[in-house]
């Protein structure tokens, strides 16, 4: 790794931090750049599955929808997901991690086995499975699922984090100065977790977006008339052969996307984890 | 562990939501078939009395009765096994054979442009969605070119079995090749490896056999952390190329509710994981001596 340690000249940071900018700014602004709007029908049949044109520049779908459109509000789906299920994540995840961590013993034991078995699954299998609970699917679902089974690599890093911590000596001159439990949870040991818990989260974006896109592309996720880059995938698929723009502009979405937050990702983990510094 | 993940799968079913007899069964199921359903799993006892039925009949191997396909689930898994198995070696072995390919000549011109090129490959494939990557290998080579099926079983045939294998080895090997890079240029950096230049050994010798070596504990870590890629991969790339496999036949399963094979097969899957994992902890034994003994201490 070349030391870069300003954030302008570490290229992957960079380029990871456009590509997100990119992505959620065109997510937000949909409503405004989509030059039509993504539910409405070709009327008389005569553009459908057309391909990429002046009108159409990304062509469009077996009902006459523009994918142009329907691609950036699919990335809406795709954002409020990778960001709203990980603020949920992070939140679970540091609370019981700093449980674990910080009172050791029982709690620590009772906590971490939880993880385990949490982890000693396949993450997206059982998240498939989790989703025969409800009567039906739907992006709601998704969104109950992921957070359920995401929390567990937050609270593994929060954890290992405050066990380093919770030894130092600003602990402990906190606690000699009266301090809380909660307190010092809260004030010393989570900011200085803060670094590792950004990298993790960030990475955990990315996963959230992969995995809402299989499971709706599985037809286990986001149901029509919801607009899902992974339901774009599976009508895409039918007709891969007459129509490839179809499957071709959500996936390259999903994976500029995802690129974009795994390359942030590991960006933050060389500006900011101090020990990976040279 | 494995208790624990037994638990899991079980809350699974204990939290379903609606009727799923009825919903496996549909509207023309007779009471009576519903009755005895809910009888032979305990429906109407206590959670801990349900949970000991079903983890009685589970240690014999009884994963119970498919609610749609009505025969038991583990004919119904079993079948699906080999499918699965052959698409997960497969798999394994491309992301194997390139990622540590890809890995070392990228260690070997370490900062060169070639590395940058290939770790920017690397990062490309493990952030590309499996189903995507398949669908567009399927648009290219099958569609366009027309060199291999688009889908299917193909009773075996290996040009069926090109495809998918790629799909699913594809995100692991970007994951395999910068683990072998990193490994590669650690091991690099110690003295036994200025011992073995300054015996006058030519370069790929020294990062053949001294080098590749030491690096391998940590590819067989990275296999290892690659299992649960497949396992994830799984039900996305068989559904793309119409895989019969076990991954298949759960996404089916939640899509029917057919609760006691999404049970099965998720069991399935943490089996192999949790087995897996144990392998590899095996593996470390074998190819690092100090492991051993500190297993012995």
């Amino acid at each position: 790794m070349p030391s870069a340690r300003r954030p302008l000249s570490h290229h992957g940071f960079l380029a990871g931090a456009i590509l997100v900018a990119l992505f959620a700014g065109a997510a937000l602004l949909a409503p405004v750049l989509a030059p039509e709007d993504p539910h409405a029908v070709a009327s008389g049949g005569g553009a459908t599955l057309e391909g990429p044109t002046a009108s159409h520049p990304l062509g469009t779908d077996a009902l006459g929808r523009d994918v142009l459109s329907r691609v950036l509000w699919g990335g809406r789906v795709s954002l409020a997901v990778g960001v709203g299920v990980e603020a949920l994540v992070v939140v679970l995840g540091c609370v019981i991690g700093l449980l674990a961590g910080y009172f050791g013993g029982p709690v620590d034991a009772a906590l971490m086995r939880i993880t385990d078995v949490v982890m000693a699954f396949p993450s997206l299998v059982l998240a498939i499975g989790l989703i025969a609970v409800f009567e039906q699917p739907g992006l709601d679902k998704v969104f109950i699922v992921l957070v359920a089974l995401g929390w567990t690599t937050i609270a593994r890093v929060v954890r290992g984090e405050v066990l380093s911590l919770k030894t130092r000596d600003f602990v402990h001159a906190a606690r000699a100065l009266g301090g809380g439990h909660r307190a010092i949870m809260v004030r010393h040991l989570l900011p200085n977790a803060l670094a590792p818990l950004l990298v993790a989260a960030t990475i955990g974006v990315g996963g959230n977006m992969v995995a809402e896109a299989g499971l709706s592309f599985l037809g286990l996720g986001a149901q029509a008339p919801t607009i899902s880059w992974g339901a774009m995938l599976a009508d895409g698929q039918t007709f891969l052969a007459s129509a490839p723009w179809v499957a071709v502009f959500p996936g390259a979405a999903l994976l500029l996307a995802v690129l974009g937050m795994n390359l942030l990702g590991d960006g933050l983990r060389d500006l900011l984890d101090p020990r990976l510094r040279a | 562990m494995v208790l624990g993940v037994t638990v899991l799968v079980f809350a699974l079913n204990a939290a379903a939501l609606g009727d799923p007899a009825r919903a496996a069964m549909g509207q023309r199921a007779d009471p009576e078939t519903l009755e005895r359903l809910r009888r032979e799993y305990a429906l109407d006892r206590p959670l801990p009395v349900q949970y000991a039925t079903w983890l009685a009949r589970l240690a014999r191997a009884d994963l119970g009765e498919s609610f749609r396909e009505q025969r038991p689930v583990r004919e119904v898994i079993v079948e699906r096994l080999p499918a699965t198995a052959r698409l997960a070696l497969a798999a394994t072995l491309v992301s194997v054979v390139f990622g540590v390919g890809i890995g070392a000549i990228a260690a070997v011109r370490a900062r060169s442009t070639l590395d940058h090129v290939l770790m920017g490959l690397a990062v490309l494939g493990i952030s590309t969605p499996v189903f995507w990557l398949g669908l567009m290998l399927a648009l290219v080579f099958s569609v366009t070119l027309g060199w291999l099926p688009v889908s299917g079983y193909g009773d075996g045939a290996l040009r069926n079995l090109v495809l998918p294998a790629v799909t699913l080895g594809a995100l692991h090997t970007g994951t395999v090749a910068r683990m072998t890079r990193s490994s590669l240029l650690e091991v690099v950096r110690q003295d036994f490896m200025a011992t073995a230049r300054a015996k006058g050994l030519s370069e790929w010798t020294v990062l053949g056999k001294h080098a590749l070596r030491n690096a391998l504990v940590s590819v067989v870590t990275v296999i290892g952390i690659g299992l649960a890629d497949l396992l994830v991969g799984a039900p996305l790339t068989e559904t793309v190329f119409a895989w019969p496999g076990v991954g298949r036949l759960l996404v089916a399963a939640v899509g029917q509710r057919d609760l006691p094979v999404v049970m099965g097969a998720v069991l399935v899957f943490a089996l192999v994981y949790v087995l897996g994992n144990l392998l590899v902890d095996l593996a470390y034994l074998v190819i690092d001596p100090r492991m051993r003994d500190a297993v012995r201490a």
